[in-house]
């Protein structure tokens, strides 16, 4: 755990290095994941510890996103204010960006395992 | 009295008291989450989002004091973050088999959940701030916060409305791919990555590791594609 928890943050501030070096417009960590993955690819293998320590973390992705959404308490005035656009917009572009993207990849891949080719 | 009023700002002034409300009010949205039969309306992040506000709406701490002393669970999206690249790297295989379909579903989503976003809200009247903070919505929140602040939106709210999108994505995507007749597990994962970033990811894993990966890759290319084009086409 330990390992894995290290290995992790040296991706991270490797992402992070590059951003700041190069002045990417990307988060650090979305580099260091790219990093990381390439690492993987060119090693072929993921060991037990490793697999095992990362599932841990991604088991409770959503909980680190509670102290950001409290955020809402700052907002409830302006939400309140705007509530009618904010839901209808959340709610309508969610379904069309789930549906737009999930209808284009079935018309071009088929839905069934078979189909594959 | 004063001494309570001591302990009080003592315990203010330390993790302590973030970090327990935060990992408590979780803890009771998964226990209601499982009481229900996992209803989508009782999602746990909503839930704790709602017990955390009661929580500074009564003690009158101000949200601020709040997110420094739970700003330790927030810094974990980051290593979380990279830890993705593992089932990435275990889904490999069959996420190259899809690049085409892929990439094409990428843009033309992408697109689509930025542009209706802001299309309907400034139909029904929303503000130009508001307008620009919903255009980053669909990505992962460090990533649509930076986006808002290049664009002219707001950083703070983009951060709330990119956690409500999660959830309603998260919560809605099951009934919604039924109703379409979208079984694929990829194909389902890489929509929800897309349209819903981490929560919808989350939600994914819950489902099959396939679907997962799928949702992760899709998350991380939703970032990337946001990151580089809005701001070129909102200038």
């Amino acid at each position: 755990m330990v390992a894995t928890f290290s290995l992790l943050l040296l991706y991270q501030l490797a992402g992070e290095l590059l951003v700041h070096a190069f002045g990417w417009p990307f988060p650090g960590p979305v580099i260091g994941m790219s990093l990381f993955f390439l690492t993987l690819l060119a090693r072929g293998t993921v060991s037990h510890e490793l697999r095992n320590g990362t599932n841990a973390l991604l088991q409770h992705l959503s909980l680190l996103f509670v102290p950001a959404g409290a955020g809402v308490m700052v907002h409830l005035h302006r939400i309140a204010d705007e509530w009618l656009p904010i839901a209808v917009a959340l709610v309508a572009s969610t379904l069309i960006g789930l549906a737009v993207t999930a209808l284009v990849i079935r018309a071009m891949a088929g839905d069934s395992e078979k189909e594959r080719t | 009295m004063k001494a309570l009023l001591d302990l009080w700002s003592y315990l203010l002034a330390s993790p302590l008291l973030g970090l327990t409300a935060t990992l408590l009010a979780y803890q009771a949205g998964v226990v209601l989450f499982k009481r229900t039969g996992q209803q989508a309306w009782a999602n746990p992040v909503l839930i704790a989002i709602i017990l955390i506000g009661l929580f500074l709406w009564f003690s009158g701490v101000p949200y601020e004091r709040y997110f420094d002393s739970a700003r330790i669970i927030h810094f974990l999206l980051g290593p979380a973050t990279v830890a993705l690249a593992v089932p990435l790297f275990t889904q490999w295989r069959n996420l190259k088999r899809m690049a085409m379909p892929l990439i094409v579903g990428l843009f033309a989503g992408s697109a689509a959940a930025a542009f209706s976003a802001m299309a309907i809200a400034s139909w029904l009247g929303a503000s130009p701030e508001t307008v620009r903070s919903l255009a980053p919505k669909s990505v992962t929140t460090p990533i649509a916060m930076g986006v808002a602040e290049k664009i002219g939106g707001l950083p703070s709210l983009t951060a709330v409305l990119v956690v409500l999108t999660g959830i309603l994505g998260a919560a809605c995507f099951p009934t919604l791919f039924r109703l379409l007749g979208i079984k694929r597990h990829a194909t389902q994962g890489f929509a929800v990555g897309l349209a819903a970033h981490g929560l919808g990811t989350a939600r994914a894993f819950m489902v099959s590791e396939e679907m997962g990966a799928f949702a992760a890759l899709a998350m991380g290319l939703n970032g990337i594609v946001t990151a580089l084009l809005l701001p070129l086409l909102l200038h």
